[in-house]
Parts: C-alpha cells; structure tokens; sequence
C-alpha cells in the first residue's frame, strides 16, 4: 500500500480488499470487553481538522485509541491554527512532534497533498474542499459488502449535489474499481457535465432510478445551494430529488439506504425514511471506527520500506 | 511441498492422541477446560484436539481462535504491516484453564503475544500451552505444557506444518534456508 | 560608454531586415557600428550563438510600488535582462494604481535608475482600476505612456471600454490592451473548468469566460475603429476570433505568454500553486491552437505576464494562493524549447514574436531590429541548444515559477543594452 491515502486512486482493488478484510478483525476488538489492541503503541497519530466535524474527528480519535497509539487534536478552535499560522507551519511543528502519521481535514482541495511536502509521516485525507473523502468510501463499501454479501455488479445511484460532493467522487472512484454500476442523480446544475469519463451514469429522474437500485446514496444538499440558485427551492428540490415515503416504496426489496451523514431531514431525505430498517445510516457509523483502524494499522504497521512515495 | 518429511499422517495423529490423553490427565478431565487455536493452523489442530478429548472424555470443550497479528512485537519493522486472520473467542475464559494450541513452537515471541491477547480477553486461572513441535532456539522464557515432537533444527532452518484442512494433508517438514529473506511465518 | 565590442560569427536572425546570416557585428558608444572599424574591440566569439534584437516583453508585473517585497523595478530589470530583454512594459496593477503621470514618471525613473532595460510603463484605462472613470490618458501619453490597460481584469462595461478606445484614437501609436475575463462566471474558479477541476473538486474557469468578452471587445473595436490588444489568450475559441477580425481587417494585436504555450489543465493534478494562473492554463487543444496561431500570425507576441508573488502566499493551500507565475528569466527558452525544437515555428518567427512584433506595437523605435550601422545597440546573444535546468533562486526577487525543476533547451549568454553588456556569459552585470 501507499504510504498516504489522499484519494481512492491511492489504493488498488486488491488493497480494497485487504482493507476491507482487514476492518473485519477490528470490527471484532469492537465486541471485546477491552476494546483495545497493542499493535500502534507508541505510535503518534495527529488529528489535524481545520473543519469542525465532530463526527469524524471523533472516530478516528477513537480508531487511534483503540490501536493503543497516542492521539494529539488539533481544531480550528482555540488552538494556533485559528490564530492564522500557516498550514506550513502547523505541518512543521507537527513534524518537530514526531506525528507517524497525520489525519486532515481541510476546506481546501488539495491541502492533504500539500501538506505531504512538509512531513515524514503518513497522511490521511478526512476530507479535503470538495476534492475527496477516501475513508467514508471505504467504510461505506464495508458496509455495502457486508449488507449485500458483494460490490462486483451492485447498482448503486449517488443522489444529490454531487458537484460539491467529495464523499460523491470518493465513492463514485471507488465503486467503479470495484465492478459496481454507479448512477448520479440530481439536477443537471449539481452534476459535473464530464461525469461520465468517471466510469459512470448519469439521470436527472430519480423515480426512473430507484426501481433498479442494491444501494440508494443520498447526499446531503446545503441551503446554501439554493441561494447560490443551483436550483430555485428546498421545496422544489425535495419534490424532485427527495427520498420521501412513496419513493421507498419503489426501491426493491433488501436494497439498502445510505447517507454519510450529517442529514438534512425534510431536504434530501425524509424524517421518516432516515429511520426505516432498511436505512444503514446507524451501521456507517460503528464500520466508520473499524474502516479507520484498519486504515490507521496499514499505513503504520509496516516499515515502508517497499512502499513507493506518494510525495 | 519441498524438503524432508519429518512427520507423516499417521505419526502426527499418534501425537494429536497423545497430546489429548495428557491434556486430560493434567487437568484431570475436561471440566473447565478450554481449547484457543492460534491462528493459522492453531486452530485447526486445536478443533483436532477437541474431538480427540470428545472421543475419550465424552464432552467437547469450547474452541476458540485467536489472531495475535495485533500483539506482535514486530509491527513496524517489515516492510508491509503483517496480514490479519480471524479472532474468534466466544465464550468466556474467566476463571477456565485455558490450553493455547500452536502448530510450531520456535522463538516463543507467538506465544508472547499470544499471553498478551489472551489477557484482555479475561482472566483465566491457568494457561497451557500444547505445540505439535517444538523445534528449540527459544528468545524468551516460554516453554511447552504438552509437546507432540521434539525437533532439534538449525536456526535457519525452516520447519512447515501441513494440515488437511488448509493444506491437503498432514505431515511436518523441514526444509533448507532458501535465499535470504526468510518470510515464513515462523517467530 | 566608449565601448567597442564586436560580436563575431553569430547566427544574425534579424526579422526586421529579413535577415538570417552568419556574421560579424560590432557595437560601438551605445549603437552598432560600421563593420569596417573592428580594430582594437573586444572580442566576444558568437560561435554556435543567435545574436537577434533586444527582447521587448509588452506584458509584465514590476509590483513596484506597493509590493516590494516581490519585486522592484530593478530586480524585475535584472530578471528582464537575464532573459535577454531591453524593454519592458510593466502592467499598472501596482499600488498606488498608475493612472496618473506621476506614478508613470516613477517608475520610468527608477527604471533609467537601474540602467538594465528600457521601461515603458503600461498606464491605467480606469481611474483606480475600478473600471468606471477613465483615466487622464492625455497626460499619461505625455509622460511617454502608448499602453493602456486594466489588467487584472477586464473593463466591465462596454460603454466604458467604447469611451477609451475611441479617445485613444487622437493618440499617434496608442493602444488599448483588454484582460478578457466574465468575472461572473469565473467566481470562485481556481483552473480551468473541465474534466480536470471537477475531479480535483476544484471551482472552473471556463473557456467562455475569456470569449465572451473577446467577442465584445472586438464589436467595440469595430465599432470604434480604435487599436486593441488582446492580452494573453488562452482558449481556442479566442485565437479563431481573432483570426477571423484580423481578415476584416480590424486593428487588432494578440499575446500569448509561454506558460499557456508549455503546459495544460493537466499539469494541475499535483495541486502545485505555480501552475495557478489566470487566465488558467487550459486543455490540450486549447494550447495546439495557441501554437498554431502564433505560428499563423493570428498571435503577434509572445509576451511573458511576468506576475512575481511572495513565497508564503503560493506556500498556501492551492485556493488560498495568488495566480501568477513568474517568467522573463524562461520566456526564450521555454519558446525554443516547446515551439521551435520540435519545428512548429521557425526561429526568426520566434525571435519577431518576441521582439520585433513587441517593439513594432509598443513603438519603441529602439528595439526590435533592424540590426544596422547607427541603431541603438540592444541585442541578445543566446544559445539555442544549450540545456539547463530550471532553479531558485531567481535574478528575480521571486521564485513562483512554473518552469521550476524542467530542462528547457536555449540559454541567453549577452545581453547588450544600449551598447553595454548588462548580461555577460550568463550572469548579470550589475
């Protein structure tokens, strides 16, 4: 494996898989009463979020812990890094740290790459502008695999704004170097018009899609957009786009309900629907930590040596 | 398989046999007795051992199996972090004798990890540890409860242990170094 | 300075006279001499060496004053004439805006004080740059100024832009250069848009951006029957236009620069801010048309859009960084290097490109050729095979160059500016 991981073209289908069989025994250190393994002791992971997100800080905090490994938070919130230091700057101080390996997210596209120039260790990209979000990729594979027993085939539509989506590229990458079907839907202003030199399809009619879908992934859509006119209403939106009731009722049976969180209830998903058994939305969540462990274990465990240079 | 056969079929269930008969006899039955495979073919001899102790005693133990990638002291220092197998150890070992079960007992650095595992698993009153063979050049203080065969080897040496369940067969091998990078699993 | 030099059995490419000979030439008090009056000279053997006229950069960023610490009239002069240039013409864009006399008196001034290049100071259409008002050009063509333009951006009304071009026109050799860009459809955008920036996930600048308003400017200049230039083209769509207002016979000149030439939207994927630029470097068939207009004479010049910015700016994530690169010290090169080497322009075409075009534009009577007897001696001597590689630091005070780390093939060995060699083998003089 690659020495960082800043976007799903990092790994190959085979470190798919290794990845993904790899989560299943840390999946497992999740059941034990002492949820802990020693492998990372001694490590130090950095978690460096420039965007506040509880969520996902808190889940690789928690991947860091549980591999034994210390954990250094770096917010934006009362630290120097709201103050105006540099990302150059932080990454030395960091690299004067002896992080082994630095866990980013960032507004920026891009700035997990940057950031690469500056520091020995491994880096993880949680999430960089609207570029990429490898990790949720991957546990939302996990999850898929692990619901649907494979990804070869599985059809999938990624409905929403995907053109200010990273967790769209990501998975959208990700699913078509593992044999999947992707559709994107959504209006035509939220779809990026080379979509299709990705490997995949793309709809604007949302009830044409479902009938045929494994996997439906809704995004979340920020009111934002509507200010900014990608379209002229919420109300509109949700009428055209939204999954509602009557629009689960036309998914097939055993076909599943993602969302990376954090919902829009009303927008782009229905209060309701969030909470059907059919929605893994609760599953992406616990998969997040062990996705991560095993992602954390990998780019630490071994020396490399071998390993090429992403930087 | 390449090299010189140490063990055949017949000679490694003779020493499963034993290896059973002797577990029962040290624990004075089965009663508390609990079977962890290390992970791989550990477990395998170890599932061997519980039908064995069924076979005699009349009552199965609990099999386990348990990965000790995670506890290695070595992570880090090969190139690629090492592969992970299954951990599976569904029952409580609170209080149980727990009979660790390793195809090839070397270095004792599996066994290590092994102890270490097992710790934040619970706390067992005792823990045995029962080996097919035990080849010698030990680097920690470990030694085995029950041995099927002592096999005196050189230090690069490699010892293979095939199982029918993995392998095709059962039988025990020792093989000449080949080139420098020894990757085999043996610790 | 009395001094006599002769620059002896160089490649002479001299576009202006049609002259492309191995020859002798002998400079002598600041022009060139008669052939005849060799003796007793300095002898600088231009074997292997193109000697052509001084290069003219039309398009340039000094920064001074306001950003000094990027660069100054000076350093920017030092690079220019490491770069084989004798004439400059630096943008207005500096802080105070030079949309009066005194600003332009300036920095001609520090430019005569640095006696390494001719400086023409580019004066501003629009008071302030603010697009709205326009600026005393009257007094500024009195200070010397024959360029006019907002660079930076583009005048944002056309009535605004109908004004300049016309009152210019009582101007003898007056121009009036656009920055094309539609700045609300290039909000936000960081390259150019398309297949590359959604999968960067970085906001686009689309090719229509930069035809929109070189359509309009065009109409305006048909309408006016005014002298515009077109600054740094960077979109197919943009050279065909052009090509076509040219056949009308509109009075219309075009630039491109060498990064738009060397590079595409590809180069991005590495996120390396020295490859921000604006207009943003654009698709493969894109830069093939650029080529080919340079080639045809759709494009007249090659002008550098040298754009010094300070290290920890473009240090910054790639949405924070400022767009620009530098390029007066790689403009010769990169032009040898990526159009003539592999025979898609001659080398006189490139050398009226970059100097003879330029001074024919900007008037700079000086510059350009033809290289005879009683002319101003502004000359480089350069050599066309020469590979070398591309490293900070920089006569210029900046190092945010696009080039950095490529082999380019063609080096400048003299520069010689009004008789003084102010580049000698290489390095600078003075």
């Amino acid at each position: 494996m690659n020495k960082h991981l800043l976007s799903i073209h990092d790994v190959t289908a085979e470190d798919v898989v290794r990845i993904l069989d790899t989560a299943e025994s840390f999946r497992e250190v999740g059941t034990r009463v002492i949820k802990k393994v020693p492998a990372l002791r001694g490590r130090t992971v950095v978690n460096l979020f420039y965007e506040s997100s509880t969520r996902t800080r808190i889940s690789f905090e928690l991947a860091a812990k549980r591999l034994s490994a210390d954990v250094i938070n770096f917010s934006t919130s009362g630290s120097s890094v709201a103050k105006g230091e540099s990302l150059k700057d932080t990454a030395l101080t960091l690299q004067a740290m002896g992080a082994d390996a630095i866990v980013i997210r960032h507004a920026s596209s891009g700035a997990p790459l940057t950031l690469t120039k500056w520091v020995r260790g491994s880096v993880l990209n949680a999430g960089d502008g609207t570029h990429e979000h490898p990790t949720q990729a991957l546990l939302d594979l996990y999850t898929m695999r692990e619901r649907l027993g494979r990804l070869e085939g599985l059809r999938v539509a990624i409905v929403g704004d995907v053109l200010h989506s990273r967790v769209a590229r990501s998975l959208s990458f990700a699913l078509v170097k593992m044999g999947a079907e992707v559709t994107l839907v959504g209006p035509p202003t939220l779809i990026p018009p080379d979509a299709p030199a990705w490997g995949v399809q793309v709809s604007y009619d949302v009830g044409a899609v479902l009938p045929k879908l494994d996997v439906c992934y809704m995004l979340r859509v920020q009111r934002e957009r509507q200010r900014q006119q990608y379209f002229p209403s919420v109300r509109e939106y949700a009428r055209l786009f939204g999954l509602t009731r009557e629009r689960v009722g036309m998914l097939p049976e055993g076909s599943l309900i993602m969302h990376p969180g954090p919902m829009n209830r009303g927008v782009e998903i229905d209060s309701d629907v969030a909470d059907l058994p059919q929605s893994v939305i609760e599953d992406q969540v616990t998969n997040g930590i062990a996705i991560r462990m095993a992602l954390l274990y990998l780019l630490l465990g071994g020396s490399g040596a071998e390993a090429g240079e992403a930087a | 398989m390449a090299g010189a056969r140490l063990l055949d079929e017949a000679e490694v269930r003779r020493a499963t046999t034993r290896i059973a008969h002797e577990i029962l006899e040290r624990n004075k039955g089965a009663e508390g007795v609990v079977l962890v495979g290390i992970a791989a073919r550990g477990d395998d001899l170890a599932r061997r051992l519980a039908s064995e102790i069924a076979r005699i005693e009349g009552a199965t133990p609990p099999v386990g199996v348990l990965d000790i990638t995670f506890y290695r002291d070595d992570i880090g220092m090969r190139a690629e972090a090492p592969e992970v197998h299954e951990t599976r150890v569904d029952f409580d070992i609170n209080g149980k004798t727990v009979v660790l079960v390793d195809d090839v007992l070397f270095t004792g650095r599996t066994i290590r990890a092994a102890l270490d595992a097992l710790v934040d698993f619970g706390r067992p009153t005792a823990i045995q540890l029962a080996v097919l063979v035990d080849r010698g050049h030990r680097e920690l203080p470990i030694r085995a409860d029950f041995v099927g065969k002592n096999l005196p080897t050189r230090r690069d040496e490699q010892v293979r242990v095939a199982v029918k369940e993995l392998d095709g067969e059962d039988a025990v091998y020792v093989e000449e170094p080949r080139g420098a990078a020894g990757g085999g699993s043996e610790r | 300075m009395s001094r006599r030099i002769l620059l002896k059995g160089a490649r002479i490419v001299d576009p202006a006279a049609g002259r492309d000979e191995v020859g002798d030439v002998l400079v002598q008090d600041g022009t060139i001499g008669a052939g005849d009056r060799a003796a007793g000279a300095t002898v600088l053997d231009c074997d292997g060496l193109v000697l052509a006229p001084g290069l003219v950069d039309l398009h340039t960023h000094l920064r001074q004053p306001g950003r000094e610490d990027e660069e100054t009239v000076e350093t920017g002069c030092r690079a220019a004439a490491v770069g084989g240039f004798t004439a400059v013409s630096p943008m207005a864009n500096t802080d105070p805006v030079a949309d009066n006399a005194a600003v332009i008196h300036e920095v001609r001034d520090l430019g005569e004080r640095a006696g390494l290049c001719d400086v023409f100071p580019v004066g501003a259409i629009t008071r302030g740059l603010e697009g709205a008002e326009m600026a005393e050009l009257g007094e500024m063509v009195e200070a010397g100024v024959r360029i006019f333009s907002d660079d930076g951006r583009s005048v944002p009304e056309a009535r605004v832009l109908r004004n300049a071009l016309t009152y210019a026109r009582a101007f003898e050799g007056v121009i009036v250069a656009e920055h094309c860009e539609d700045a609300s459809l290039v909000e936000g955008g960081q390259m150019h848009e398309g297949f590359h920036s959604y999968s960067l996930g970085l906001a686009g600048r689309p090719r229509e951006a930069e035809e929109i308003v070189v359509a309009r400017d065009l109409a305006v200049a048909r309408l006016t029957g005014g002298r515009l230039h077109l600054c740094h083209l960077s979109s197919a769509g943009s050279v065909e236009m052009v090509r076509r207002a040219k056949a009308e016979g509109l009075r219309v000149t075009a630039e491109v620069t060498p990064h738009h030439l060397s590079f595409t939207d590809e180069d991005l994927r590495s996120y390396d801010t020295n490859f921000k630029v604006n207009p943003p470097l654009r698709a493969a068939e894109d830069r093939d048309a650029l080529h080919a207009g340079l080639a045809d004479g759709t494009i007249d010049v090659v002008a550098t859009d040298h754009a010094p910015h300070a290290v920890e700016e473009k240090e910054a994530e790639f949405d924070q960084a400022p767009p620009g690169t530098i390029g007066l010290e790689t403009a010769l090169a990169a032009v040898l290097t990526h159009l003539v080497a592999p025979g898609r322009i001659r080398l006189a075409r490139a050398v009226e490109a970059l100097s003879t075009a330029p001074a024919r534009i900007l008037g700079a009577a000086d510059h350009g050729g033809p290289i005879e007897p009683g002319r101003p001696a502004n000359l480089v001597a350069f050599d066309p095979e020469a590979e070398w590689v591309v490293e900070a630091p920089f006569a210029s005070k900046s190092r945010n160059s696009a080039f950095l780390g490529r082999t380019l093939r063609g080096r400048v060995v003299h520069t010689l500016y009004r008789g003084e060699p102010v580049v000698a083998d290489g390095k600078a003089q003075r």
